[in-house]
């Protein structure tokens, strides 16, 4: 750096210019989609315009919906952010899967406020059940009323909430206990039984102008078979009750209450329909189906939400870091105190460079998330014709059937990840073919990327913004912090929180990340980041291949071995065991798409003109953050998996071993009959048999070898990984940024 | 009018005014540093004349609005992201450079050259819009000698404000000296409008609107030819940006006229 190390300043390390709109396009690629461009340039204007004056002007300072608060719904009409949900012929505008357009409207949005985005976001929410599982007449039906009016239409629009969690001890983290009822009321011969609902919500999103509602309920009456979501109107008979605003803390630009309905709804209502059997109302989708399909999508633009803070907390920072002593006696211009300002200082720097590669390491494993369920969504949507198809049963018998197609799935990832001219050509096609086995390889990874974008980009972001903060110094924990930043920071802590707290995503993951296809997905992972690190040293591709190849040894070993006690470690109630293992793939995730999103940039930013010009800069800054992250990701990993492989043997003691060990006077014996021979004895008394102070007796690490290998490969692989952040942190000092943020304060 | 105007907008983009603007030599003269990497946006006066034309154009059955543009092919069309957004146009584009160091005849001549390119443009219902000036191109020439090389005459600089009389005749409003207005009335296009700020907020953006014109933005974008501004014959003594003082001083009992006299007595020297 700079200041503390001048041997580093001979590297060449610049960067002119922040990464623009640009260069994004191509990381995170959509440079060829001018319709989700445009829609970045349109929620970004709504969130640099009125929802920042908004915050500016202390607008979250109240729980209550406002007047104010309430003119963002119309920008968000006006800019097209409530219609990107909807197909095109019912008033949207982008066509096709449209995952990675909501994520980048969530990212602009929470740019600058999460609790705008979440508002945002909350109305297509309400309306996922429908467009997930609904039936054709339910979504012409409910996206037709979403939509804004079109020229020449009199009609207002409408919008939506969506209602799962209830008041405690009911539905919150655990998805399956539901205290909403449905019943039914009426049902005569030949017309639509009338169904009566009882339904408490609690933390519901934009229920302050909600005009009707997804709302999760389970059987009350023997008529009605399981659970379902069931949509409920603002306007049927009953109560409508919206409740009172949540005393919430953070996100207070998203209208927030605890509702009560109890209405009669026909049962036609039932998201995704019903049949009728033996006098039984069926509904077609249980509400567990339903919020799988729904949250599946939806938690990926969460994640997204929180990556956007901690990418926006980067100029701010560098703008005070550099200005802190401006002003001041003494100060001179041209003097490194005017100009660097605390950025002479190595430790701000390197607080900051972790700041911005977990940032872009976030984003990056969100919008392959997002990209991911855009590329799986038109098999999802037809996953009951493609089950029908490979005579896939219903229900439990699916799992069943599903894991015979397992193998093929494995066979065509391993044949994916072998040069081309190397796998039986024949074969590949075929199984590329196959719909059934293209669906699962996605399904598998989708299974995996969802709860990770959730669980890491808010968990470990809500970490990163704290620190982000304390790089303010007393203007980090003021309002009128610039970059709003320490109000991002309480907003990360519910967006950990929300659609599913930390703990759903690990207990997801500790089930999905086993999955044999996602785990041959994984080798292949392995291999390709050992290819790249040839190709790109430095990246940080070699110390993530080797962190990989760390926990998968770890997860393999787990799942055989058993504790000092004998019981099995990896179970589902063993959560001391699976769930860290969660958090440090999560790590090697983001670490590895950030490294796939470099890759991008060099390869393709050469064909756009207007990025070429700095793309050997941004290529060169963005390989020392990945290599930054990589050897965080592989510290990380790495301390989880040493603490997990032995930290359930038990520890040996002196009692217990006694038999084991030497004394003193034995050893010089023995080392008298062959030099060298005591280096081998590990446990050592002195000639009065005492243990010898501050030394235990010794653990032995016989047939941990290839962990420890494993182990001590990786620590080597860490080689570069602090010469890569003093470079990132010089570039850190060079970079221009703009003369004042583009939102108010 | 029952046949509509034909509204010409000249506009290309500027550097995005928050970033930092640095001049540098480059190998073909002056220019400013980074700016191939530093966001744009489209100059603030041409970006009010669109705004303004669009506006005319919707109360005008059967008016069509055209963006004339200049610039770096790849720029323009990140600028067309946004600007695309915000009403309804078609684009006429030409590939060339957008810095602030060309010569205002050679652009206004590229621009004249468009402009007579557009098919369809019906000269006798033509109003040439433009910004009066422009925020990297400052000399405040542009749009009349574009005018003079159309033959337009009618041209009316600084313009706040334009109205369509019942009979279809056109008033005008232009900024003069000592904030006061100029107001005249003339027969109908074609003319030649320099605006300054108007009278219409920017307006919201809105994909829709974005996606029904890139329909021809793309297309007129691909279609781009390149221009050469050289400023043959043209050479730069200095180039630096105009200096900013900052001369602060804290006064806690001092009323707004107290103040506004200060300044008044100040700005007078």
């Amino acid at each position: 750096m700079s200041a503390a190390n001048p041997e580093v300043q001979t590297i060449q390390s610049s960067l002119r210019a922040l990464p623009g709109d640009d260069v994004r396009q191509v990381m995170w690629r959509f440079a060829d989609r001018y319709d989700l461009q445009m829609l970045v340039q349109s929620a970004r204007s709504v969130a640099r315009g009125p929802v920042a004056r908004l915050v500016a002007e202390g607008a979250r300072h109240t729980h209550e919906w406002t007047e104010e608060k309430n003119a963002l719904l119309k920008a968000y009409d006006d800019a097209g952010i409530t219609s990107v949900f909807l197909e095109p012929e019912y008033g949207g505008f982008i066509e096709g899967p449209k995952n990675l357009a909501l994520a980048l409207a969530a990212f602009e949005l929470a740019w600058v406020d999460g609790g705008a985005a979440t508002g945002a976001m909350a109305g297509h929410l309400g309306l996922s059940p429908i467009h997930e599982k609904g039936t054709e007449e339910q979504k012409a039906e409910y996206m037709r009323r979403f939509a804004p009016p079109g020229p020449g239409e009199d009609r207002e629009i409408e919008r939506s909430a969506f209602a799962l969690t209830e008041p405690i001890p009911y539905v919150g983290v655990d998805t399956g206990v539901l205290g909403g009822k449905v019943s039914v009321k009426e049902w005569k011969d030949g017309e639509e039984p009338i169904l009566h609902v009882e339904k408490r919500g609690r933390f519901i999103t934009n229920m302050a102008f909600a005009n009707f509602v997804s709302a999760a309920v389970d059987s009350g009456d023997e008529r009605i078979k399981g659970s379902c979501m069931i949509i409920l109107e603002e306007t049927d008979p009953g109560v409508y009750d919206r409740g009172t605003p949540t005393k919430k803390l953070v996100h207070q630009l998203s209208a927030t209450s605890d509702p009560v309905f109890s209405l009669d709804v026909p049962a036609d209502r039932i998201i995704g329909g019903y049949t009728v059997e033996d006098g039984t109302i069926v509904p077609n989708y249980s509400h567990g189906e339903i919020i799988d399909a729904v949250f599946r999508r939806t938690r990926v633009t969460v994640g997204l939400m929180s990556a956007a803070k901690l990418l926006s907390a980067v100029e701010p920072v560098i703008r005070y870091q550099r200005g802190r002593y401006r002003g001041g006696v003494g100060d001179q211009e041209g003097t490194p105190r005017h100009e660097l300002g605390l950025q002479q200082k190595e430790d701000a720097l390197h607080r900051l460079v972790d700041i911005w590669a977990t940032g872009e390491a976030s984003a990056s494993l969100g919008f392959a998330a997002a990209r991911l369920f855009d590329d799986l969504d038109p098999l999802d949507h037809r996953r009951d014709e493609i089950f029908a198809k490979y005579d896939i049963p219903k229900g439990r018998q699916a799992i069943r059937a599903l894991a015979e197609w397992q193998d093929a799935a494995v066979e065509y990832l391993r044949l994916e990840a072998r040069p081309e001219g190397e796998r039986d050509a024949d074969r590949f096609a075929e199984l590329a073919d196959n719909e059934l086995i293209q669906y699962l390889v996605r399904d598998s990874l989708a299974n995996v990327l969802c709860p990770a974008v959730k669980l890491w980009n808010t968990g470990h972001g809500a970490n990163m913004m704290r620190e982000a903060v304390s790089l303010m110094g007393g203007y980090g924990i003021t309002e009128d912090c610039p970059g709003f930043l320490p109000q991002k920071w309480m907003d990360a802590q519910l967006e950990a929180t929300y659609e599913g707290p930390e703990a759903v995503q690990r207990r997801q993951l500790s089930v999905t990340m086993r999955d044999p296809i996602f785990l041959a997905r994984f080798e292949g992972w392995i291999r390709e980041m050992r290819r790249i690190a040839g190709l790109r040293p430095g990246s940080g591709a070699c110390t993530l291949a080797s962190a990989m190849d760390l926990w998968l040894w770890t997860l393999r070993h787990l799942l055989e071995a058993k504790d000092a006690a004998g019981s099995p470690l990896y179970k589902g109630h063993r959560q001391g065991v699976t769930f860290p293992m969660a958090d440090a793939l999560c790590w090697l995730l983001a670490s590895r798409c950030q490294i796939m999103d470099l890759i991008e940039l060099d390869e393709k930013g050469r064909d756009h003109p207007t990025v070429a010009e700095g793309l050997s800069e941004y290529v060169e800054f963005f390989t020392d953050l990945a290599h930054v992250q990589a050897a965080n990701a592989a510290g990380e990993a790495a301390r989880i998996c040493s603490s997990l492989v032995f930290g359930y043997n038990r520890h040996p003691s002196w009692v217990e071993d006694r038999e084991r060990a030497y004394l003193g006077r034995e050893l010089e014996v023995l080392e008298s009959v062959a030099p060298g021979l005591c280096s081998c004895a590990v446990d050592a008394f002195d000639d009065e048999g005492d243990a010898p102070l501050k030394r235990g007796p010794c653990v032995r690490f016989d047939g941990y070898e290839p962990f420890t290998l494993r182990r001590g490969k990786l620590d080597g692989c860490l080689t570069g990984s602090r010469l890569a952040k003093d470079r990132a942190a010089l570039a850190v000092t060079r970079v221009t940024i703009p003369e004042a943020l583009d939102y108010p304060l | 009018m029952s046949s509509g105007y034909h509204i010409v907008v000249c506009g290309s983009l500027v550097p995005d005014p928050l970033q930092v603007l640095e001049p540098v030599e480059g190998p073909d003269g002056p220019a400013l540093e980074n700016e191939m990497m530093i966001p744009a946006v489209l100059d603030p006066w041409a970006a009010h004349a669109l705004y303004e034309a669009a506006h005319l154009a919707a109360r005008t059955e059967g008016s069509r609005v055209w963006l004339v543009s200049i610039g770096p092919r790849a720029r323009l069309q990140q600028l067309m992201m946004s600007i695309a957004q915000k009403v309804p146009f078609e684009l006429v584009a030409a590939d060339g450079p957008a810095s602030g160091f060309t010569d205002a005849r050679e652009t206004a001549a590229a621009l004249a050259d468009l402009i007579e390119s557009i098919d369809g443009l019906d000269r006798s219902r033509a109003l040439i819009f433009g910004g009066r000036s422009s925020a990297s191109r400052d000399a405040g020439v542009t749009m009349g000698m574009v005018g003079e090389r159309l033959g337009v005459t009618d041209q009316f600089l600084a313009v706040d404000k334009l109205t369509v009389e019942d009979d279809g005749r056109l008033q005008i409003m232009e900024r003069i000296e000592g904030g006061r207005y100029l107001v005249s009335v003339c027969q109908g296009p074609p003319l030649v409008c320099a605006w300054s700020t108007g009278e219409l907020p920017e307006p919201p953006n809105n994909p829709q609107v974005g996606m029904q014109n890139m329909r021809t933005i793309m297309p007129a974008l691909q279609k781009a030819k390149p221009v050469q501004l050289d400023a043959e014959g043209l050479s730069y003594v200095t180039v630096e940006i105009p200096k900013g003082k900052r001369d602060t001083r804290i006064e806690r009992n001092m009323g707004a006229e107290d103040i506004a006299r200060e300044i008044v007595e100040w700005v007078r020297g």
